[in-house]
């Protein structure tokens, strides 16, 4: 196990240098984007811009500026925007208790509905409620989920706002949890449920297909002719082993939606998390903050996938001999 | 070792019979098949007999006669007309007086256009990337896994922002071939690649099973060359899993177009498309909820059915099987 742990965290070190490289080749193959031009503002002269790309380090080599900037990002911490010229950081670092709020209430809601239903439908197999979860989970992934966030914002804040019954929720932005934790959760109700009904009905069916696995295994029989109740059987025996396939998974679209959804429920919502400064940085063609986010959206995908894997093998006993 | 290897024309007879049986998979086809007619061959047809509007013909100071009133298409506050009963504006109009029906049924075009030659570059690069690494092994196998595990680490929607930015500053150049930052070519190419793993792993999973199985020891004792073993042993027998990816994956390359266009690096922003039709759509969502809601309503059911679709595939092919893509 401790050697497994240890392979897995020297792998996750690897693949990330190799993402950072990855994503600053992207980066510079744009070849419109000359950087010092778009520092330089208006009117600059040809002085002007030697100048800026003597100061900004465009005229070094292309891996001395990949160190310069590993070195910005990871050690100095002063990684500056092209568009504003403001750090980039900083404003990271702001927008990450936005994201991670939106993120992790998301997958309280999806994981809990999600099992539910699932163990639901597994139970009651073949039955109306089994088939209607069949459709729902496909409708569900088949949604753009930016088209859902914008139609369910119009709706339940403009539409049917004078209704009582949606009065109560804002239209969008953000309140810290420390400062109020009402407004807080009702700020993020819409953005939460957007981000999990994409989730709920596939996570239901992952889980609803692995119980119909188990049921029949051998040891489920074995402790059914022990003569234990069949709510015990299920909570002892049989979820203990469908929940391992939901671990892997959940390790894998948390990471996503922590680094990559986020970026099209976030401008919607006016959360201003690390995704809205994602969307906002594209829309500037601003590199620094791209590539900033880009590393972090892969961190939290390699981190998560890692922490799965180990999971996993902690889970699976059988796992960690194959 | 599980038994026989499933034999390529055996499967698909197989599969078929129980495809044809299967009531969601019927309805599935025949709702795609008549989103293609109406988009494809229906398009024009629609422009030239019912409505004369093209999808970027402006209509600002137009009116249609409704229940013999003359109503303004766009009304003095801008306000474009709603959706209704009638040949002209079917769906309403957008701010600039253009016809959404017109417009879907173009976008729609472009959407699939997209959506459908990404999914096969995607799987053909993935059946290539997968069959090679599988059965050539050792070192190709480490270089083209490690390729894939990277791809895999980014979030889908990141790389492909990542990536349609770099190339939409100045388009691609490879060579002598270079590809305009305008053309459809960088969606379809971009969409393709941030998918690729998702394919190629299970592939190539596949065929390491397939592999050690005996009639690919026989090919291989017999002297045949290890291309002609990929193509005509190997290939046919992991067929059936590259059929229902392409499913699935036109589905998901359909929502990614959607997604990037929304955020403005997907299909060139004067090109009608599914997504670029809610994005502009969206900013005017209060007064004009429906140039929003049709567009997201035409993706789901595309979607809709093509993943019912691609289930019931996978449901033929193999009931066992595990098969996802994550968005």
């Amino acid at each position: 196990m401790v050697r497994a742990v240890v392979g897995r965290i020297l792998g996750l070190i690897a693949v990330l240098v190799a993402i950072s490289v990855a994503v600053f080749v992207i980066f510079n193959v744009i070849p419109g984007g000359d950087p010092a031009l778009r520092l330089a503002g208006r009117h600059p002269t040809q002085e002007n811009i030697r100048q800026i790309r003597h100061d900004w380090g465009f005229d070094q080599p292309l891996y001395v500026q990949y160190a310069d900037t590993m070195e910005r990002l990871f050690i100095k911490h002063d990684l500056i925007s092209y568009q504003d010229q403001t750090p980039v950081l900083p404003a990271i670092e702001r927008g990450i208790p936005r994201t991670l709020s939106l993120a992790i209430g998301a997958a309280v809601i999806w994981l809990f509905f999600g099992i539910l239903i699932g163990v639901l439908s597994g139970v009651y197999q073949g039955r109306w409620l089994d088939r209607v979860l069949t459709v729902l989970a496909l409708a569900g992934v088949s949604i753009p989920i930016f088209w859902l966030g914008a139609v369910s914002l119009y709706l339940f804040t403009f539409k049917y706002h004078g209704s009582p019954l949606f009065a109560w929720i804002p239209a969008g932005g953000y309140v810290p949890l420390t400062q109020d934790p009402v407004g807080w959760a009702t700020h993020l109700i819409l953005p939460w449920l957007t981000l999990a009904i994409v989730s709920i009905g596939f996570y239901a069916r992952v889980v609803r297909n692995s119980m119909l696995e188990t049921k029949h295994q051998d040891y489920i029989r074995t402790a059914r002719a022990k003569g234990l109740s069949p709510a015990r059987v299920l909570t002892r025996h049989t979820l203990r082993t469908c929940l391992i396939p939901v671990i892997t998974l959940f390790g894998l679209d948390f990471g996503a939606a922590v680094g990559g959804t986020v970026i099209l429920i976030e401008p919607i919502f006016g959360l201003e998390g690390v995704g809205q400064y994602a969307q906002e940085s594209v829309a500037h063609l601003d590199l620094p903050p791209l590539m900033a986010l880009t590393l972090y959206g892969a961190f939290f995908v390699v981190i998560f996938n890692t922490l799965a894997d180990l999971a996993y093998l902690w889970l699976d006993p059988r796992s960690r001999t194959a | 070792m599980n038994g026989s290897p499933p034999i390529a024309g055996g499967s698909f007879r197989t599969a078929w019979r129980r495809l044809r049986r299967n009531p969601a998979a019927i309805g599935s086809a025949i709702v795609l098949f008549l989103i293609l007619f109406a988009c494809f061959p229906g398009a024009p047809l629609w422009v030239s007999h019912a409505c004369h509007h093209g999808p970027d013909d402006q209509n600002i100071q137009g009116t249609v006669t409704e229940n013999g009133h003359k109503v303004p298409v766009v009304a003095n506050d801008g306000t474009p007309i709603g959706p209704g009963l009638r040949a002209c504006y079917l769906l309403g109009a957008d701010a600039n007086g253009r016809d959404l029906f017109v417009r879907l049924l173009y976008g729609g075009r472009v959407s699939l256009e997209v959506g459908i030659t990404s999914a096969v570059l995607c799987v053909l690069v993935a059946l290539l990337l997968g069959i090679l690494s599988a059965y050539a092994g050792g070192m190709t196998d480490s270089v083209i896994s490690r390729f894939l595990d990277l791809i895999w680490s980014f979030p889908v929607y990141l790389l492909a922002v990542a990536l349609a930015t770099a190339f939409a500053v100045n388009g691609i150049s490879i060579g002598p071939l270079h590809v305009a930052s305008t053309s459809l070519a960088i969606p379809i190419v971009v969409i393709s690649i941030v998918y690729i793993p998702y394919v190629a792993r299970p592939i190539r999973g596949q065929v390491l099973t397939l592999r050690r199985m005996e009639f690919i020891e026989a090919a291989i004792a017999s002297g045949y060359r290890p291309t002609r073993i990929m193509a005509v042993e190997l290939l046919p027998n992991v067929a059936s899993m590259a059929l229902v990816f392409l499913t699935l994956i036109v589905a998901t390359n359909i929502l990614t177009e959607a997604a990037l266009s929304f955020l403005g690096v997907g299909v060139p922003l004067l090109t009608p498309s599914w997504g670029n039709i809610i994005e502009q759509g969206y900013q005017t969502i209060v007064t004009a909820p429906w140039l929003t809601v049709a567009p997201g309503l035409a993706i789901m059911l595309t979607v809709v059915s093509l993943n019912v679709l691609g289930d019931a595939l996978r449901d033929a092919f193999d009931p066992h099987a595990r098969i996802r893509i994550r968005g």
